[in-house]
């Protein structure tokens, strides 16, 4: 009996039949390529994110000077294609004879370094705290989404600057005031989609097994909750950079003489008239990295959300 | 052969309590207001009745996901109210599992067709990887999956072929009861016929305790020993199928049976049409809950609640069939 069922089974799905054994890790991934490959903008930015990371990486071998080196003979020369431009400082020197090119290089590791932290501290404790309310419900997910709404309700960078004045300036700091203002989008998103997840059979079902708090939050509910994490988490990467930047102009952030980024744009603020390049580099650094990583968390959202899928 | 009595439900009840908010009052919904019943091993209890009835409440109660308000419930031998140790309670929850009615909803997208089959095993078991691994397999077997498809996540199945994975997973652990709500109204009619020889097979094999929650009687037909009868939270009607079937006496049933279709152009049907809608549980009707739409009914039945009791064929909770009104 049930063997003529079964060759029905298999007559009726022939779309289940793999053509060739291959790992649904790969099948998954060549999936995701294709969806991510069809904007094109998204593989620009991802490209370019590739490339900052890896100027990044490598910045102590191609970096031409070291960042902080002050070379005397040399103050505010402009960019070697311009009158009076050196070969040797290819995007010119900052007021203090530092060559640009190298501290733009050198910055990059700030920019990307305080962007993956935050994400780590706002993605973990966002998905820790929204998962378990979402899970938990009555008081204690009152208490936390009324907190998260509160943070919610202040000016993001007002705030951040608030903590870092009590906490003292300094990126680790800047970094953990950003992740703080950060925390509650992770937990909304994470609360929205554990509360939907967890009324689900297959959730009531592991419940019948016998399945523990954890293993049901963590086993069974977190991993159908991370897409949407995901974008999230691609997505503030880039505005994490802009308020690292951000505070570091504000002299909240990286503290002198670290080549970050927006710190670099606000010790040269007096020669935005006078000295263009000291200027426009690290501003346009910024624009383009936070560009590329906007792309491609466009890019990943339309590859990981299944309603985009048309097969 | 006196078959061993596997789950006994006396007088259960469910109530759930509603919050009064700012300007709504409060109450209490009575979602299951006293079901009392036997279920053998290898046998097959039908629970029938309209959405918002109570079954899906009975579902979870038996399995033990919610508490009854009131009344008893003894699964295998063992009263789930004297249950306290976790051990106790571990080898309850291994006599109950449940197969849910849509099979898109209930397998964890993100895992393999072996992983849902082996949570049970590792949640309740100390098997090793290796033996965990043959016993899904021949479960896989056993409701009439290949081998290979063991690595193969849920969205790459059929409906049909997700419901046996469902019923892969409620057999794991060997249970002695396996509830069954709506198994097959989410199929395709071709494949339901399949499900549920699939079931009656499996049944027959481990002898096994069917609760069969369904609203389709052509099904109720097809698998069930006895059926349950429920309107509003209380049962109406119990009996073994045929006298159900052929004989219904409770008014609610026999509107219940004359709205099944049947496949004969030529058969004229003479259809009991009910009139007004299901009470709310929050609010039910005094005395008997049915008598509001009731043809039968009179000031008794406004006044006084019916209680299950024995006629010729089955048992039936009715003023007018004791009294002979019908």
């Amino acid at each position: 009996m049930s063997q003529v069922q079964n060759t029905l089974d298999q007559n009726e799905t022939p779309q289940t039949e793999a053509p060739k054994p291959i790992s649904p890790f790969r099948q998954q991934m060549r999936e995701f390529w294709f969806y991510f490959s069809e904007n094109k903008g998204a593989v620009a930015g991802l490209f370019f994110f590739l490339f900052v990371v890896l100027v990044a990486v490598f910045a102590d071998v191609i970096a031409p000077h070291s960042p902080i080196e002050q070379y005397r003979d040399f103050i505010l020369i402009p960019p070697a294609w311009q009158e009076g431009g050196n070969a040797e400082f290819l995007l010119g020197t900052d007021p203090v004879g530092r060559d640009l090119l190298s501290r733009l290089m050198h910055g990059a590791r700030f920019s990307l370094y305080a962007g993956c932290i935050v994400i780590v501290i706002s993605l973990s404790i966002g998905v820790m705290l929204g998962l378990s309310a979402g899970f938990f419900r009555g008081m204690y997910e009152t208490i936390v989404m009324r907190v998260m709404d509160v943070i919610l309700s202040i000016p993001s960078l007002l705030m951040a600057l608030v903590l870092v004045a009590i906490l003292g300036p300094g990126l680790r700091n800047a970094m953990i005031a950003i992740s703080i203002t950060y925390l509650p989008h992770y937990v909304r998103l994470a609360r929205a989609s554990a509360v939907a997840e967890s009324a689900r059979d297959y959730v009531t079902a592991s419940r019948v097994a016998g399945a523990g708090t954890w293993r049901l939050m963590c086993i069974t509910i977190l991993p159908n909750c991370m897409a949407p994490l995901i974008v999230q988490a691609s997505l503030s990467f880039s505005t994490a950079i802009l308020d690292t930047a951000a505070l570091g102009f504000l002299g909240m952030g990286a503290q002198p003489p670290a080549s970050e980024w927006g710190t670099m744009l606000a010790e040269a603020r007096e020669f935005i008239l006078s000295a263009w390049w000291v200027v426009t580099f690290p501003g346009v650094a910024i624009l383009l990295t936070v560009l590329s990583i906007n792309l491609m968390g466009d890019g990943l959202r339309d590859a990981l959300d299944p309603k985009m899928k048309r097969s | 052969m006196a078959a061993e009595t596997v789950l006994k439900a006396n007088n259960l009840k469910r109530y759930y309590e509603i919050k009064g908010g700012m300007f709504a009052k409060g109450g209490t919904v009575k979602a299951l207001d006293g079901a009392s019943f036997n279920l053998e091993a290898g046998k097959t209890l039908a629970v029938v009745g309209e959405s918002g009835c109570g079954k899906s409440t009975l579902a979870r109660l038996v399995t033990l996901i919610e508490k009854p308000t009131d009344g008893e419930l003894v699964l295998g031998g063992f009263d789930i109210g004297s249950a306290h140790t976790a051990e106790e309670k571990r080898t309850l929850r291994q006599m109950v599992q449940i197969v849910f009615q849509d099979p898109y909803g209930s397998l964890n997208p993100r895992q393999k067709v072996s992983a849902i089959l082996e949570e049970p095993l590792k949640i309740n078991t100390s098997m090793s990887s290796a033996e965990r691994r043959a016993e899904v397999l021949s479960m896989m077997s056993r409701v009439g999956l290949r081998p290979e498809q063991a690595d193969r996540y849920p969205h790459m199945f059929s409906g049909g072929q997700r419901q046996r994975i469902a019923i892969a997973r409620a057999l794991m652990l060997r249970p002695k009861i396996v509830i069954l709500d709506e198994p097959v109204s989410a199929l395709d009619v071709s494949i339901q016929a399949q499900v549920l020889n699939l079931l009656t097979d499996l049944q027959e094999e481990m002898n096994l305790a069917y609760l069969f929650i369904s609203h389709d009687l052509s099904v109720v037909r097809h698998i069930a020993d006895d059926v349950l009868v429920m309107y509003l939270g209380q049962p109406v009607e119990h009996g073994s199928r045929e006298e159900i079937f052929s004989n219904p006496q409770h008014p609610y049933t026999q509107a219940l049976l004359s709205a099944t279709p049947v496949a004969d152009p030529s058969r004229k049907r003479e259809r009991i049409k009910l009139v007004g809608e299901l009470p709310s549980p929050l609010n039910p009707p005094s005395g008997c809950t049915f008598h509001p739409r009731c043809p039968l009914a009179n000031e008794r039945c406004k006044a006084e609640m019916p209680k299950l009791a024995p006629t010729s064929s089955a048992q039936v909770s009715c003023h007018a069939v004791a009294e002979g009104r019908n």
